[in-house]
C-alpha cells in the first residue's frame, strides 16, 4: 500500500513473486513462492513426525490433529474409491495436506499464497490428471479407452459422442486448477481491497475512525470465511481427484 | 473393532450416539458441501474450462490443417456440449456404486 494519507487500491501487487532470502534467492532464482512451499512441506512433516512421536493411546492436541487429517483423507479415499483405493492414499494425502497447508499458510499476514499462482494449481492439477490417466491405462489396458464411449449408446453416435467424452476429461485439469486458483485470488483481493479502505476511510479525521469500523467488521468476518473457503478449497481438490480415481479404477 | 465388539461395546457406543445426534448420517456419494454460490461458481467454471479445452483443440487443429474456422466452429460446440455434460455429471445422481 502506498504512504499514509493517499492509499490506492493495489490488490495485485501481494501476488508478484520476489526473490526470497536474500543473496541466495538472487542467485538461485528461489521466490517467496517456493520458500512457502518449502514452509508449508516443514509443517506438514512436523506435523505428521512431531504428532505421532508419543503415540499416546489418548492422543495429546497435535496427535488429534495428526490423526484426524490422517483418517479424514483415509476416510474420503476409501469411501470414494472403495477398497482398493487405499493404495492411493498417499497421493491424495500429499495433496490434500500440500493445498490445505499452503492455503492457511496464505491467511497469515505477510505470508505468501502460493495456491494463488495458476502456475502452481495447474502443476498440481496436471499430476493428478497424468496419474489418473496411467492408473486408468495400467488397471484396464486398452478398455480404458472405452471410458469415452458409454456401453450401449449407438455405434451412429460415435463420431460425435467421443470428441465431446474427450474434451470433457480434458477439462478436467483445467477446472480443477482455475477453481482453487480462482478461490484464492478473489479472497485475497477482497481481502487487501477492503483493509485499504480501513485505511482509507480512517484518513479522514475522527469521523474516519467511526466509518474505518465497517470495512474493518467486514475483513474480521472475511478472515472467518477466507479460512473456510481454504479448507473448503483444499476437500474439493482432494475429493475429486478421488472420484477421478474412482472413474479411473471402476471405468464408470 | 474384534476385541471391543465381544461384549457388544461397539453397539452400545453406537445407540448411544445415535440417541446423542452425534453420527450424523452418511454424505452421500459425490455429493459435497457448498452454498448455492459454490454451487453456481463450480458449474461455471466446469462450463468455461470444457468451452477452453474445445476452442484450443478447434484453433490447433485449424491452424495445423489450414481449415479456419471450420474445425474451430465443430469443437465450439463439442466444447459447449461437454460443459452441460460436465454440469449435468455435477448434479446427476451417483449411480456408479451398483458395480
Amino acid at each position: 500500500m502506498a504512504a499514509e494519507g493517499k492509499a490506492t487500491i493495489d490488490a495485485l501487487h501481494q501476488f508478484e513473486l520476489v526473490p526470497a532470502l536474500g543473496e541466495f534467492g538472487q542467485t538461485y532464482m528461489f521466490s517467496q513462492s517456493n520458500l512457502f512451499m518449502a514452509i508449508a512441506v516443514l509443517v506438514i512433516t512436523f506435523l505428521m513426525v512431531a504428532g505421532m512421536m508419543r503415540g499416546a493411546i489418548v492422543p495429546g492436541r497435535l496427535q488429534a490433529l495428526a490423526e484426524t487429517s490422517y483418517e479424514f483423507v483415509h476416510n474420503m479415499v476409501v469411501g470414494q474409491v472403495g477398497d482398493e483405493g487405499k493404495r492411493y492414499f498417499p497421493f491424495v494425502f500429499c495433496l490434500f495436506m500440500f493445498v490445505l497447508v499452503g492455503n492457511m499458510l496464505g491467511l497469515i499476514p505477510y505470508a505468501f499464497t502460493f495456491t494463488s499462482h495458476i502456475a502452481v494449481t495447474f502443476g498440481l492439477a496436471a499430476l493428478v490428471f497424468i496419474v489418473v490417466t496411467i492408473v486408468g491405462l495400467v488397471i484396464h489396458g486398452t478398455h480404458f479407452f472405452g471410458y469415452f464411449f458409454p456401453e450401449g449408446a449407438p455405434k451412429v453416435l460415435a463420431p460425435v459422442i467421443i470428441p465431446i467424452e474427450i474434451i470433457s476429461y480434458l477439462s478436467r485439469p483445467i477446472s480443477l486448477s482455475v477453481r482453487l486458483f480462482a478461490n484464492m485470488v478473489a479472497g485475497h483481493v477482497m481481502l487487501i481491497v477492503f483493509a485499504t479502505f480501513v485505511v482509507m476511510i480512517g484518513s479522514l479525521g475522527t469521523i474516519g475512525y467511526v466509518g474505518a469500523v465497517l470495512p474493518l467488521a467486514m475483513n474480521v468476518a472475511l478472515v472467518g470465511f477466507e479460512l473456510l473457503v481454504a479448507f473448503l478449497q483444499a476437500y474439493v481438490f482432494a475429493i475429486l481427484t478421488s472420484i477421478y480415481l474412482h472413474d479411473a479404477v471402476h471405468l464408470h | 473393532m474384534g476385541l471391543n465388539e465381544r461384549d457388544g461395546f461397539e453397539q452400545r457406543l453406537r445407540d448411544a450416539r445415535a440417541k446423542q445426534g452425534l453420527d450424523k448420517p452418511p454424505v452421500p456419494r459425490g455429493s459435497r458441501p457448498a452454498g448455492s454460490w459454490g454451487v453456481g461458481f463450480r458449474a461455471g467454471i466446469e462450463v468455461v474450462s470444457a468451452l477452453v479445452v474445445g476452442v484450443a483443440i478447434g484453433v490447433g487443429l485449424d491452424r495445423w490443417l489450414g481449415t479456419w474456422p471450420w474445425l474451430f466452429l465443430v469443437f465450439f460446440v463439442a466444447g459447449s456440449v461437454a460443459g452441460v455434460l460436465n454440469v449435468y455429471r455435477m448434479f446427476s445422481p451417483p449411480k456408479r456404486r451398483i458395480d
